[in-house]
């Protein structure tokens, strides 16, 4: 600071810093026995009563989410164990639900007994904890978190869920092409399907298709990445010059010859999703254990004899998991696109199980008398590829900001 | 400059050996061959055999493989069995059909991408830049093929119902009596028809181009120099337009050679949802045919525009960035 003496009055004082508080001293208020009573009644409220109003209200709305639901289908899970052969999708649907309430219940009990005593960390920090505080910041990342977790819940919940069975075909007279309403929410399609339904049970094929095909390439592109990387030489230029090969092919059309030519099986889809979405990994991967490989904790682990397949998975993977992760946050929102668009050309998931693009390709004939049919399949995977992206901007700004754009 | 072009033409010739090698071991191991297009109650197994011979099928198949190789070096591609005619024939129409797609597609997405980026990048944190991020998030999670039909229902089967001036064609290339327009008609039929096709194709790449260019402007935008040029007392359009934004162009060149792959990827949904008489429905109606000689012809060919487009964005990028030529 440069102050210009003279006539210039009289500089401000520099305002005394109050001594910052101790390392772990943040004590928090005491949690009375009323406020245990309150949170086993209903989760979340002791947390509201105690004034920490933002996990009290999410505690207190997913517990109201988790019941109504319950109620809603209740006569539904009671039909899960009437029926004569247990449906085991009711049943997993049954158990989610169960467990969820459990958890929630659990979790506000556990922040009462627990987090509220122990005192606030406000130091020590390894780089996970500074990143999940970043992230913790990143609104638009937590929506998308949660719209994620929502998904997720929602496929394994549909048997308890959708109104309709998704592939019963109504009265083909009275109930084909009904536009939406009450009783139809997303109107019905030509064979008179409910199409709210329909995209419930297709989330579930599309959400898990893209999480096992992301987690194929994952894995292949991190191994093949690390080899290359640490082994260099002539291994390196070859696996490198492979992926460039592989990455020369525009996506689809690799996906679609590979696919016409063998039988389109959901099983096949999922494995050449995954050999074809390895690419990226394995040159971020390179690309990282190139400047890992000579650093002092590799080196000394050299030194101390251990194998080379010991230092890849034990000493080097685990560093670069950080862009890897967010790739493969944002590889599945794209890995579902992509299989929407394999599933449109009657390529991917066959009829009549529900897939979103083989619905968006059922309503492509009646695109002018029908739209919703083509419209609400297209505007889940919208939803669901955004959610996709924004956790994974959130969790690359968290993880590494030299990779923010 | 000249030595760096040929040092990369020169690495690209094993990448498409290698491609071609690629490709004709996955047609080959996968089940079923040419001839089952013909298997039929009335075609005995002699003629089929026969058939067999007359192609090449019975030989072994590293020989089918080397004479294979030779035959493309020539520049011959082989005889379509489901157009029934050479191959060298069909392609240059439809490449050139899909090309002026991609030509509109791509100058879209970068005008309309590098516009926005750049608004967004002046105005950091504003309204404008929120509402701008959150439409390109939008557009840039939408499946192209579902965009191409809201495209359609709005822009061409609603707009006819409810009467409004501009209707867009829904499909093909040319309208009904293409062939007598005069030179000027001609032009703005196939510019009404390639809109809605080059929209739906280029939307999303137009929105990953603004986030990455509203990055790379950031980037430059808070440097001493640009600085320097405000100091100066010149204009902001000026300091924005001839300043920062040739540094800050520099990223993007190299993400002309990303989008040609994503780009072909989506013609084959595009171009199969307008009727357009390219490349991706070529591909496509080649292999719901069993078309074995199009689909490696069609695949190779989309493979190595993929290479040569990288070529070119490699180049590009050692003109506007002089420090690459240097290496």
């Amino acid at each position: 600071m440069v102050h210009s003496s003279g006539d210039v009055e009289f500089a401000v004082p520099e305002p005394v810093s109050a001594p910052l508080p101790a390392a772990g001293v943040v004590t928090r208020a005491p949690v009375t026995p009323a406020q245990y009573i309150l949170s086993a009644l209903l989760p979340g409220s002791a947390q509201i009563a105690r004034g920490e109003w933002v996990g009290g209200m999410l505690l207190a709305f997913s517990w109201a989410i988790m019941l109504s639901v319950t109620f809603l289908a209740r006569g539904r899970i009671a039909g899960v164990f009437t029926a004569g052969r247990m449906p085991i999708d009711g049943l997993v649907a049954v158990v989610t639900l169960v467990l969820s309430l459990v958890t929630i219940w659990g979790w506000a009990m556990y922040d009462l007994k627990v987090r509220a005593r122990r005192p606030r960390r406000r130091f020590g920090d390894s780089q996970w904890t500074i990143a999940a505080r970043q992230f913790r910041r990143n609104k638009l990342a937590i929506a998308g978190l949660v719209v994620m977790i929502v998904l997720y819940l929602m496929t394994l919940l549909t048997p308890l869920l959708a109104p309709y069975d998704p592939t019963a075909q109504g009265d083909i007279v009275l109930t084909r092409y009904l536009s939406p309403s009450f009783q139809h929410l997303m109107g019905t399609d030509k064979f008179g399907r409910d199409i709210f339904s329909r995209v419930l049970y297709g989330a579930r094929i599309s959400l898990s298709i893209g999480f096992i095909a992301v987690g194929l390439g994952v894995v292949l592109g991190a191994l093949i990445g690390s080899v290359a990387g640490y082994f260099g030489k002539w291994t390196d230029t070859v696996l490198m010059r492979f992926t460039d090969m592989m990455l020369s092919f525009p996506r689809v059309i690799l996906l679609i010859v590979i696919i016409a030519l063998f039988e389109p099986t959901i099983w096949l889809v999922v494995t050449v999703l995954g050999l074809t979405g390895w690419m990226s990994v394995a040159r971020i991967v390179r690309g990282e254990v190139l400047t890992l490989r000579e650093r002092e904790f590799v080196q000394a682990a050299k030194v101390l004899g251990m194998s080379d397949a010991r230092i890849i998975w034990r000493h080097i993977i685990p560093n670069t998991l950080a862009p890897v992760i967010v790739y493969a946050t944002l590889g599945i929102g794209n890995t579902i696109l992509v299989e929407a668009s394999l599933s449109f050309l009657g390529l991917g998931v066959q009829p009549p199980t529900p897939s979103w693009g083989n619905m968006i390709n059922d309503g492509r004939d009646s695109l002018i008398t029908a739209w919703w049919i083509s419209t609400f399949p297209g505007l889940a995977i919208v939803l669901t590829v955004v959610a996709f992206n924004l956790l994974g901007d959130g969790l690359r700004d968290a993880l590494d900001p030299r990779l923010r754009t | 400059m000249i030595s760096y072009f040929l040092r990369r033409l020169l690495g690209s010739i094993p990448l498409l050996l290698g491609i071609l090698t690629l490709i004709f071991f996955i047609i080959n191991i996968a089940p079923g061959d040419p001839t089952a297009r013909y298997f039929n109650p009335n075609i005995s197994p002699e003629v089929i055999a026969q058939m067999r011979t007359n192609l090449g099928l019975d030989q072994p198949i590293h020989i089918r493989y080397f004479k294979w190789l030779g035959s493309f070096a020539q520049g011959d591609f082989g005889y379509s069995f489901g157009q029934l005619r050479p191959i060298s024939e069909i392609l240059p129409t439809v490449l050139w059909n899909t090309l002026q797609l991609m030509i509109v597609a791509v100058v879209m997405i970068f005008i309309l991408g590098m516009l926005i980026g750049i608004v967004q990048a002046v105005r950091q944190y504003s309204v404008v830049d929120n509402v701008l991020t959150f439409f390109a998030l939008f557009f840039y999670s939408m499946p192209s093929f579902w965009l191409a039909l809201m495209l359609i229902l709005i822009f061409s089967l609603k707009a006819s119902q409810w009467g409004w001036p501009i209707q867009f064609p829904a499909s093909q290339m040319t309208s009904v009596g293409y062939e007598f327009f005069s030179t000027g008609e001609r032009i703005t039929d196939r510019f009404m028809h390639m809109i809605l096709p080059a929209l739906a194709l280029g939307v999303g790449g137009a929105a990953g181009i603004a986030r990455y260019m509203r990055g790379s402007m950031l980037e430059v935008i808070h440097q001493d120099y640009i600085r320097t040029a405000r100091a100066k007392g010149l204009s902001e359009r000026i300091v924005i337009f001839k300043h920062a934004l040739r540094n800050a162009l520099i990223p993007i060149v190299t993400l002309l050679g990303l989008y040609l792959p994503i780009l072909l990827s989506g013609s084959v949904l595009v171009e199969t949802i307008f009727a357009w008489p390219g490349m991706g429905r070529l591909i496509v109606d080649a292999i719901f045919q069993r078309d074995y000689p199009l689909v490696m012809a069609t695949s190779f060919i989309a493979a190595g525009l993929v290479v040569v487009g990288n070529l070119v964005a490699d180049v590009l990028y050692a003109v506007v960035d002089p420090r690459i030529r240097t290496e």
